[in-house]
């Protein structure tokens, strides 16, 4: 720790800290347009300056270490007069372009320039122009805007692991760009908007829609990965405009990925608005009052073990919780939420959830992937796991039995094939010794690894894993699953699986049940389901599910309704309702409630409140929003018998752009699935050949 | 542009794809491979990006051997990225910053006049006028007609004592005027042999004119 003086006031920072962030301490705002917190010190836009007693000029404070008794000032004339200096400097080749710029509101430089800048500008000559790049479909650019900052260079170089992105020719002549015009190829290339802190870098789809101070912001959880990235809804007049992360430093940092930010406009496409009720074969629009009379028509004298239900990855808990209570009431047990087949075990919380937290990444000093590709299914822990193997200087030991991939680290690969797991069990595999003596070793397990015919035994080969190189501690949970579903973990938290005598989803579909509700769930083979079966879809997309539906009950997607979703550590969060859905559509639990009135077994919750009180009591977990970290206390095994089959793990996600119905229905994603890079689409077989 | 430096004398920084010289394939050769070697074991493991500056150079060197024309093109870059292990974007950073790169195709010799404060005071105005009469070049860094020349403007080579200074290649010839730059020129448009480098007036490396008049034991 050292102690300095900033304007006065006598502040105490730990040593290797810079003056910048002293002043932050002290309560000083600091402008400045190159520093981030989250990304290496470059130091080229001197906009941070300040005055340092006993230096003869102004000090570059994000670039100057704090040293003890130093003595700063950050208002004085030297320094009003340095920065206006700056700014002077950077305005010289800006445009003036302010009114059509999709920065206008949010712009650092606007803001700054009004605080610190002067009140005209006394440069005549010509400015300099630069040729805008193409960086693909998501990252609009108007160069000529540049400060060159150079934030996204080291965003792109250090964050998101593909340095793609430099800084060539010099002086004037300076550009930002990837020199050889491609696509950026990340998964997080939409951050880049987020960091620019002019209009250099925008958001393509977003180009001239709205302005900042035109949007409603309403604060939200993302359901397009099992991550629970917390977002903010940007909307406007009943659509969603846009998406943006909120800070949270134990989930996402300040980075959303791609899928999440960009999938808006899937909202606005394909949506149910309407109920529709098969008639003659062909499917008819219908009120609601039809809708539920087909459904109750159906019911009729049909015994519950009859009656199934299966929820999707979309869901919110609240919903799964009505809809399993409703299946209840009438006698059904045949649930299930694992749409992918994934075997796993919902008898011990910690056999499902990613027990070392993401936040726990930080920490580790080892790392198995079984079965997974992170950078697919979980884009921002992959983005932890990188920041993890920068901190050690990429010492830290990541091994990989899955096919090979570029996930923005280096990976040791173990093979493809669960064959491996016997070799980290027996420790004749070396990297077994090396998750030994780490003090917290980390066992990724993904949902491609457990979604096979073998899940079980699989599940339970990773456990003996953890067990048998001492992950399972008390003051370390070091057994991890990673899920792809944001409704996944609150549907294993509140039992939407298979209850007494109950059939799982292969029984159901396979005629198991005579009527069958899917819970916006289509991510699977609809055509398997046996023609005979009844088939209800309640969701909010015209997809797969949609499709072979006897009755269609519009539902609301995830901006449109108050929610609760548990992310895959385990996190209770809640999002809350940004704009009302489209047409007739309504909240999904609401359906379900209104429904129940009409077949005389009306669930006993009339508010989402009343709700979730429910939902508190069939899981206490729902009680308290957050999350509580654990150790392991009890190292027993899931269950899972059986041999274990030879063949390659497969990745759970095939194409990282296109996952779930809302990005399914977006031209973004689609535009993004076009040209992904092998990394993030492309089947197993072709990413094996690499 | 408003900037001090003539745009086309700094490099492309948008891209070299619309370079239409730019070849499609490159590969070191065993020369090339030895020296870039050679270049490596300089820096501590790990540390190969080190030896990116002379390994541009070898490669620069590299197609001056194999077509004439001492440039760097775009797969050349990528060529060096792949030995030095590093993204080809690092490369090309570096390969669009130093002048001394070309990323475009360039004459036979190419022909650097400093025309910073020393140089320019002690004549390089007639060494560039010289050069513009020789060669038939108007502007900077372009190319002659004939393809012998090309004419590029530098900043201080470092050698100021014996300025001004004209660098043809590698080459420094020192002391030069506008008389001397013509023969020098004119030797080379005739394919005469390069002359040697050094002061063109007789001078013993930096020391006086008319040879040293202290330290007379420095003869050689």
């Amino acid at each position: 720790m050292v102690k300095l003086t900033v304007d006065g006031t006598e502040v105490e920072i730990a040593a290797g800290s810079s003056v910048l962030q002293a002043c932050e301490q002290a309560g000083r705002e600091i402008p400045r347009f190159c520093y981030h917190e989250r990304l290496s010190v470059a130091g080229n836009c001197r906009m941070c300056l300040v005055e340092i007693e006993k230096a003869p000029k102004p000090i570059a404070s994000c670039a100057y270490p704090a040293a003890e008794g130093m003595v700063v000032k950050t208002d004085t004339p030297m320094v009003r007069q340095a920065r206006r200096g700056v700014m002077e400097f950077l305005l010289i080749n800006h445009p003036l372009d302010c009114p059509i710029c999709d920065q206008g509101g949010e712009c650092d430089l606007q803001d700054q320039s009004y605080a610190y800048g002067m009140d005209h500008s006394r440069y005549a000559e010509n400015k300099r122009a630069v040729k805008d790049k193409n960086l693909g479909p998501l990252v609009k650019t108007v160069m000529t805007r540049c400060i060159q900052c150079t934030r996204c260079i080291r965003f792109a170089t250090e964050i998101a692991g593909v340095p793609e992105l430099g800084a060539t020719a010099r002086g004037e002549n300076l550009e930002v760009g990837t020199y050889v015009e491609h696509a950026l190829t990340s998964e997080l290339s939409g951050n880049l908007i987020d960091i620019c802190p002019v209009g250099a870098l925008t958001s393509k789809p977003y180009a001239f829609v709205s302005r900042p101070w035109e949007l409603r912001k309403t604060d939200s959880i993302d359901a397009l990965d099992a991550i629970g990235t917390p977002i903010r809804v940007d909307s406007r007049g009943g659509e969603v405009l846009r998406i943006l992360p909120r800070v949270n430093d134990d989930i996402n940092e300040e980075w959303i990925g791609d899928k999440s930010r960009f999938s808006v406009d899937g909202l606005k496409r394909r949506r149910l608005d309407r109920p529709w009720v098969r008639r003659d074969g062909k499917l008819q629009p219908a009120t609601w009052p039809e809708a539920f009379a087909a459904i109750a028509e159906r019911l009729q004298g049909l015994p519950g073990h009859r009656i199934g239900a299966i929820a999707g990855d979309l869901c919110d808990a609240e919903s799964m919780m009505a809809c399993k209570d409703l299946l209840a009431s009438l006698g059904a047990h045949n649930l299930d939420c694992r749409q992918d087949g994934a075997a796993l075990d919902a008898s011990r919380r910690d056999f499902y959830l990613f027990n070392s937290t993401i936040a726990g990444i930080d920490a580790a000093d080892a790392i198995l992937l079984i079965g997974t590709n992170p950078r697919r299914e979980a884009p921002l822990i992959n983005a932890r796991i990188r920041k993890r193997y920068l901190a050690t200087a990429g010492r830290l030991p990541i091994a990989a039995i899955t096919p090979p991939s570029d996930l923005t680290y280096k990976t040791i690969n173990l093979g493809a094939s669960p064959a491996a797991l016997a070799g980290l069990i027996d420790a004749t595999t070396p990297f077994a010794e090396t998750l030994r003596a780490a003090a917290h070793p980390m066992i990724i397990l993904g949902q491609g690894a457990i979604a096979r015919p073998d899940g079980a035994a699989i599940l339970a080969a990773a456990w003996r894993v953890a067990d048998a190189v001492g992950a399972l501690k008390p003051a370390w949970h070091g057994f991890n699953m990673l899920h792809t579903a944001a409704a996944r973990v609150g549907a294993l938290d509140l039992g939407f699986l298979p209850g007494p005598g109950g059939l799982a989803m292969p029984a159901m579909l396979a005629g198991g049940v005579d009527l069958l509700w899917l819970l916006g769930a289509d991510a699977f083979d609809t055509a398997a389901i046996a023609p005979s079966t009844f088939v209800i879809y309640q969701g909010h997309h015209g997809d797969r599910g949609a499709a072979r539906a006897d009755v269609i009950l519009p539902g609301a997607a995830y901006t449109e309704k108050d929610g609760t979703y548990v992310n895959t550590e385990g996190r209770v969060q809640r999002g809350y309702q940004a704009l009302v859905a489209p047409g007739e559509a309504r909240e999904d639990w609401r359906i379900l409630r209104a429904f129940s009135a009409t077949i005389g077994h009306t669930l006993p919750y009339d508010t989402i409140d009343a709700l979730r009180d429910r939902l508190a009591q069939a899981n206490p977990t729902f009680a308290r929003v957050g999350l509580a970290r654990f150790g392991a206390t009890d190292t027993g095994a899931p269950h899972g018998e059986g041999g274990i089959a030879d063949a390659p793990f497969t990745p759970a996600i095939a194409d990282y752009y296109q996952t779930n119905p809302i990005s399914r229905a977006s031209l973004t994603m689609a535009a993004c699935s076009a040209n992904a890079p092998p990394a993030l689409a492309g089947s197993p077989l072709a990413m094996a050949a690499e | 542009m408003s900037g001090h430096f003539p745009a086309d004398n700094i490099g492309d920084g948008s891209t070299a794809a619309h370079n239409r010289d730019e070849p499609t394939h490159f590969a070191l050769d065993a020369a090339s491979e030895a020296e870039i070697a050679r270049h490596i074991t300089k820096y501590p493991p790990g540390r190969q990006a080190s030896a990116v500056l002379p390994a541009l150079y070898v490669v620069q060197d590299q197609m001056r051997r194999q077509t004439g024309s001492a440039w760097i093109p775009r797969v050349a870059m990528d060529a060096v990225a792949a030995r030095l292990e590093m993204p080809p974007i690092r490369v090309y950073e570096v390969a669009t910053f130093y002048l001394m790169f070309n990323t475009s195709p360039i004459g036979k010799y190419h022909v650097q006049v400093c025309t910073t404060t020393p140089c320019w005071l002690r004549g390089s105005d007639d060494v560039v006028a010289a050069c513009r009469k020789i060669t038939g070049i108007k502007g900077w860094h372009e190319t002659s007609v004939d393809g012998l020349f090309t004419l590029s403007e530098v900043e201080c080579l470092g050698a100021c004592v014996n300025a001004p200074i004209l660098q043809i290649d590698n080459d420094f010839y020192e002391d030069m005027d506008g008389g001397l730059t013509e023969q020098l020129l004119i030797a080379l448009k005739d394919g005469q042999a390069r002359p040697a480098p050094g002061s063109m007036i007789g001078r013993q490396t930096s020391a006086p004119e008319g040879g040293p008049t202290t330290l007379k034991l420095v003869s050689e």
